[in-house]
């Protein structure tokens, strides 16, 4: 229970322009504009558009500078922020096999149509601190090399020509695709709502479960068939246009695992897989959310329902990181008149063991 | 450009494709440069259909890319429409937040079924934007191609 | 597309919203009682110009609306309201969460629309019923929350038992039917908690 206390809001307004201060740190050093927190903390950016759920980086990119680099209450200023614009409408699923590759892996085949490609990656280096970037300096310009045109289907495109994988699930038309922003989440969710709470959900949460998925918490022995990055076209059906009208290019990851098979007497094994796709370059936040995305699979695919990241109560319920939050961090909230009547009552228990066993008390003493 | 896959047997369709081909286009540009270059043409006074707003679109992709939909999240979009004194209409969309953007793609969708300045906006706006967005493309298409893998196998040791 | 023709929204996007939340919000607090919604506004017929102030600040994509025959007419009105608000139009009047009705006398069946559930008794139908006249016409002694006793509300409306048939709220509650009377640019409303008094 919560009391109305009056008499704070001095020290509140001044606690917020000390906030404001403390922000902006030692005034003889540079202030940060949007496009440097745009431009050389990029990851950080997709990071917040990913889990707030809102593809816009220059409102990531000032929520991260307002919320002193806590991502986590910069993805809380993003959410709330969406809440205030009207929604014009869905669009058009993307078609990530359309994209404009800027990086793409296979762990499960060396050679593939349109080949392999590392893009900007961290993979490889040796993860030394660079004492250089210390110093300010441009880096060298990145080397080019010629383009193909030639097309980099999905390697789950690939498995399915000949039958080895499942096929996705395909509904009837898209027009009733669950949206959690709209109607609360019930259980059993169906797989759109179980991804797109995943595709919101914390980084750490997802990464921590997909691990235990591959330490024996809900085994599905992954393969990460394909990990892909770039930029893939957005269509909107605008109903005034009368046709579906471009809106620009978003930056996305997509991650296909390939997971262990399954056949039946009637059906021929094949295998399995999980999904995951995020805004930006979100390549640890993708590859998890196909990790829980499949174990999350394991009661439609009949096997044993035991693991955390195979409960989906449980993993749903506990996914979003302003939930979360804002659950964990109420308890800082006043709770006098709570405490006051615990306190009461301890007071009171205590009373009646002390009349009743006077003894155990001269002995305690 | 993806531009989805469509018969164009009509003249409706193609210039509904050549609409959404220019749309493409300044969707990918910058404002700045779309204002620049709208200005050297000197368009026709116009009215708002739609005053220029701020809004959210849901971004959709499919479960496993090729399935059934789902929703990934928002991203904020703008729009606008705009009508020609002679009578056309046009529409602007594009993501980000600046309505200004919106109002210049609107007016040069209308601009472009216009009689008297479809073939200007074609080749003094619509085509020079082109070639930029697609020199930034190549750009990056360039040096993403550095980063591809060349496999090749160590002649093994006989023995 | 005919957007030629189209009427305008509001002269100001924001303001006009505002105000007019402001208009219905006190019309919803105090049953009864008349509202004026002033705020210019491009009108198609058969709208009024309250019916199409309030379009614009309660109808959005998320907000299924279903247009009686004498609204739906000539597509006017449906053109209008699809280009301004991008609300989805419906035609099972169940799903709707607004229903604009021009025709009091061909009114549907009250439980033909959503009644709302126990859960969620805020998921249903609020009806924007256009009616001749509002502050002449039959008089109707209404009270309910928001009413200091009771409340005279004159109107000339149809169907004429409307009052009669919105009783079965009484019996629905938490569920129910909220409803605006619209004349011109006046408002009443009717919310689902509101009963007509005995021996009117």
């Amino acid at each position: 229970m919560y009391v109305a206390v009056k008499g704070g809001e001095r020290a509140i307004d001044n606690a917020h322009r000390l906030l404001a201060d403390a922000r902006r740190g030692n005034r003889d050093v540079p202030e940060l504009t949007l496009d440097q927190i745009s431009e050389q903390l990029a990851l950080g950016v997709d990071r917040v558009m990913s889990e707030g759920s809102l593809y816009d980086r220059e409102l990531a990119a000032l929520a991260i500078k307002q919320a002193r680099g806590d991502l986590i209450e910069a993805i809380f200023l993003v959410r709330a922020f969406r809440a205030t614009l009207p929604r014009f409408g869905s669009s058009e699923p993307v078609d990530t096999g359309a994209m404009a590759v800027r990086r793409r892996i296979s762990s499960t085949f060396k050679d593939i149509p349109g080949g392999q490609i590392l893009g900007p990656t961290f993979d490889y280096t040796h993860r030394l601190l660079d004492p250089q970037l210390a110093e300010s300096g441009d880096p060298a310009e990145p080397a080019t090399a010629e383009a193909s045109d030639a097309p980099t289907p999905r390697v789950t495109d690939i498995l399915r020509q000949d039958g080895l994988i499942e096929e996705s699930p395909v509904a009837e038309d898209d027009s009733a695709v669950g949206d959690l922003t709209r109607e609360p989440l019930n259980f059993p969710a169906g797989r759109d709502l179980r991804l797109q709470n995943l595709a919101r959900a914390d980084e750490g949460f997802l990464l921590a479960l997909g691990y235990s998925t591959q330490r024996g918490y809900g085994r599905n022995h992954p393969f990460a068939g394909e990990i892909r990055f770039g930029d893939v076209e957005v269509f909107f059906e605008a109903e005034d246009a009368g046709f579906a009208v471009p809106l620009g290019s978003v930056a996305l990851t997509e991650c296909q695992m390939v997971n262990q098979f399954k056949g039946s007497a009637t059906e021929a094994p094949r295998f399995t897989r999980g999904y995951g796709l995020a805004f930006g370059q979100s390549e640890r936040k993708a590859m998890s959310m196909a990790l829980v995305d499949r174990a999350l699979r394991a009661q439609e695919l009949g096997e044993d329902v035991k693991a955390p990241a195979q409960d989906e109560e449980f993993v749903l319920s506990h996914s979003d990181n302003v939930q979360a939050t804002g659950f964990v961090e109420h308890l800082k909230l006043p709770h006098y008149v709570d405490f006051q009547s615990e306190l009461g009552l301890l007071r009171k228990l205590r009373a009646e063991f002390n009349q009743d066993q006077p003894e155990l008390r001269e002995a305690a003493e | 450009m993806a531009m989805h896959a469509e018969t164009q047997n009509s003249p409706e369709q193609a210039a509904t494709a050549r609409r959404r081909a220019a749309m493409a286009v300044l969707a990918a540009s910058e404002t700045a440069a779309i204002g620049a270059r709208l200005d050297t043409l000197a368009p026709p006074a116009f009215t708002l259909l739609r005053e220029p707003e701020q809004g959210l679109v849901m971004l959709r992709g499919r479960i496993g890319g090729d399935g059934s939909a789902f929703n990934v999240g928002e991203a904020t979009v703008s729009r606008a429409a705009v009508r020609l004194a002679s009578g056309e209409v046009g529409f602007g969309y594009t993501l980000g937040r600046d309505r200004t953007k919106a109002k210049l793609i609107a007016l040069c969708d209308a601009l472009l079924q216009s009689a008297d300045y479809s073939a200007a906006v074609e080749t003094e706006v619509i085509a020079p934007l082109q070639t930029e967005v697609e020199a930034a493309r190549a750009e990056k298409a360039a040096r993403t191609a550095a980063t591809k893998v060349d496999f090749y196998t160590l002649v093994r040791g006989e023995g | 597309m005919t957007t030629t023709e189209l009427a305008a929204g509001f002269a100001d996007k924001v303001l006009g919203a505002q105000s007019t939340f402001r208009a219905v919000m006190e019309a919803m607090a105090r049953p009864g009682r008349i509202q004026r919604i002033t705020f210019e506004a491009g009108t198609p017929a058969p709208l009024m110009h309250a019916s199409a102030a309030l379009a614009l600040t309660l109808f959005d994509h998320d907000t299924p609306i279903w247009l009686d025959a004498a609204i739906a007419a000539d597509g006017t009105a449906a053109r209008w309201l699809k280009f301004h608000t991008g609300a989805p139009l419906t035609d099972d009047p169940s799903t709707a969460a607004f229903a604009l009705i021009g025709d009091g006398s061909a009114l549907l069946p009250l439980e033909r629309f959503a009644l709302g559930t126990p859960e969620y008794p805020d998921r249903s139908t609020t009806l924007i019923i256009q009616v001749q006249a509002l502050g002449s016409g039959a008089s109707y002694r209404l009270h309910g929350p928001g009413i200091d006793g009771e409340a005279l509300l004159q109107a000339s409306l149809q169907p004429a038992d409307l009052f009669d048939r919105l009783s079965f709220n009484a019996a629905l509650f938490p569920r129910g039917l909220d409803v605006v009377l619209v004349s011109g640019d006046q408002v009443v409303a009717i919310p689902r908690t509101t009963r007509l008094s005995q021996g009117s």
